[in-house]
């Protein structure tokens, strides 16, 4: 029973913990000079990433994760 | 000058969100806004190019070209296509077991036969195909903070085609630090195989009287037509869902976690592939055309990083997927762009890729053992590790143009995913490694 309550309490403080860190990530307006720049896109390179994705759909037995793993084409 | 980074980061989340939608259409129209162009108002079209060539060692080689363009027409509201091309041509593991002794083959039309030396895997040398993709997407906000993106894809080749629709939604939340996202797309597909879809697990017929060719082997083309379906499924449709959230962590530090679902269902089994049916000495005694489940769903969870050093940007993602196949994956990748100077960089990149076997996987079908509803030699979805070798270079212009060229080296190895070889299979190399090298140009304008 006990230790029913040390888990429900550790859960509880975690969540809130981490609810309180969701908050606390993040910049301000101003501290955007970084991750503003193209190259911290998180798809700058996206047509070398649609070549590749194509090559491994074809060549592998699971894709997708960056977007639809629907291929449209017949080479798997 | 600092509302227009507000305005870049704000595009940023937000199109790295909706590129989700479309696999790629989206993905670059603000993601080329620098620190010093605002583009909300840079209203021309931009256009980004790419030429691959891919060339496995004694097998497939293909050639890919990408015209992609965008346009904002103010306010975010935006319109990108990409035209896709690509060839195909060369040698493909037909799954078939290599020999000790030469081996003559039914090529897929049934038209023709092809002969492996021995001790050699058996490659169908008949692969060839061209495609053609054409891919159109709109995005605009609904509110401040909402986003919705739509788009459809068609796709066509010899002997496949497909059409698919998507729509995405996309909400800022946190001062917009924190970017969720979800989208859907139905994708149809239509298959027409040359030589027909085979029956499944019905055995190839050879000739090995005379050729095959003329009016003359009448009983040869009964047999063929015999393993080849009258009616049936032919095709094939897939439902994808998508979940996810892009956040800033830090002023150095942004990422992204995705949830992929997606639900295959039709023709799953690959019509040119088949499993050898072998005795106990290792003799191949027929081979069975494949047959695989009509459906699959596949789960998806992509986790991927950026983190701002000092000048370089260090790129790492990581995913795992798995589905009702039994196959599970993780795949790794990183690059580090490394500027050599304001308008040059260099960027080396790694992965490595693992996955297991399918619960139909099979090298071979020994003739003591009932043959199994589904079975399937295809080596792409048996136990396999790859590795990717990579590195880019690229070059920003004066009139804002770019020009870049990339290299790459992949290797395939396939692993035994715990079969016991029989007879000369012992002797025999049955998981062959395959080697492929990429050379890729960019020009960007």
């Amino acid at each position: 029973m006990k230790k029913r309550y040390i888990i429900q309490y550790a859960f509880i403080s975690l969540s809130l913990i981490y609810l309180n860190g969701c908050t606390m990530l993040g910049v301000q307006p101003w501290e955007r000079d970084l991750i503003s720049k193209e190259s911290m896109s998180l798809s700058v390179d996206d047509l070398d990433a649609s070549l590749d994705d194509h090559i491994y759909f074809s060549k592998e037995g699971t894709s997708g994760g960056r977007g639809f793993s629907a291929g449209g084409c017949g080479c798997n | 000058m600092q509302l227009a980074k507000f305005k870049n980061i704000n595009a940023l989340l937000a199109t790295a969100t909706c590129s989700l939608f479309s696999n790629t259409v989206l993905a670059t129209p603000l993601m080329n806004a620098s620190d010093n162009s605002d583009i909300h108002n840079d209203n021309s079209w931009k256009i980004d190019t790419a030429l691959m060539y891919y060339a496995e060692t004694d097998r497939v080689s293909a050639l890919e070209g990408i015209i992609a363009a965008k346009k904002d027409f103010g306010e975010e509201h935006i319109l990108s296509g990409k035209l896709v091309f690509d060839t195909l041509t060369g040698a493909s593991a037909s799954g078939a077991v290599p020999q000790k002794t030469p081996q003559t083959y039914t090529r897929p039309s049934g038209k023709a036969q092809y002969r492996t030396p021995s001790n050699t895997t058996p490659l169908d040398d008949t692969f060839r195909d061209t495609r053609l993709q054409f891919n159109v997407q709109w995005s605009q906000p609904i509110s401040e903070q909402d986003k919705i993106s739509t788009g459809i894809q068609l796709s066509r080749e010899y002997d496949y085609q497909s059409i698919a629709v998507n729509g995405g939604y996309t909400r800022e939340l946190n001062q917009k630090n924190t970017a969720i996202f979800t989208g859907l797309s139905f994708a149809f597909d239509t298959l027409a195989p040359e030589g027909g879809r085979p029956v499944p697990l019905s055995a190839m017929v050879v000739d090995n009287t005379e050729g095959i060719s003329g009016d003359n082997n009448i009983s040869f083309k009964d047999a063929f037509e015999a393993t080849r379906q009258q009616g049936g499924e032919n095709t094939r449709n897939t439902v994808d869902l998508m979940f996810g959230v892009t956040q800033v962590i830090n002023r150095r530090w942004i990422m992204q976690l995705n949830y992929g679902y997606s639900q295959v269902d039709g023709y799953l089994t690959d019509p040119f592939k088949v499993v050898s049916v072998v005795n106990d000495q290792g003799d191949a005694l027929n081979q069975l055309h494949e047959n695989r489940p009509s459906e699959r769903t596949k789960h998806n969870i992509y986790w991927q990083n950026k983190a701002h050093f000092d000048e370089a940007v260090f790129d790492l993602s990581y995913r795992y997927s798995f589905d009702d196949w039994k196959i599970s994956s993780h795949a790794i990748e990183s690059k580090l762009r490394w500027p050599l100077t304001s308008s040059t960089y260099i960027q080396p990149s790694i992965r490595y890729y693992q996955q297991d076997a399918a619960e139909f996987y099979t090298p071979f079908i020994t003739d003591d053992q009932p043959i199994p509803e589904y079975a399937s030699a295809d080596y792409r979805i048996g136990k396999l590790t790859t590795m990717t070798f990579g590195a880019k270079y690229l070059q920003e212009l004066e009139n804002n143009h770019s020009w870049g060229v990339r290299m790459e080296y992949y290797i395939q190895t396939p692993k035994n995913a715990g079969f016991e070889a029989v007879g000369q299979l012992q002797d025999l190399e049955l998981y062959e490694e395959v080697k492929a090298f990429v050379v890729q140009f960019n020009y960007s304008f």
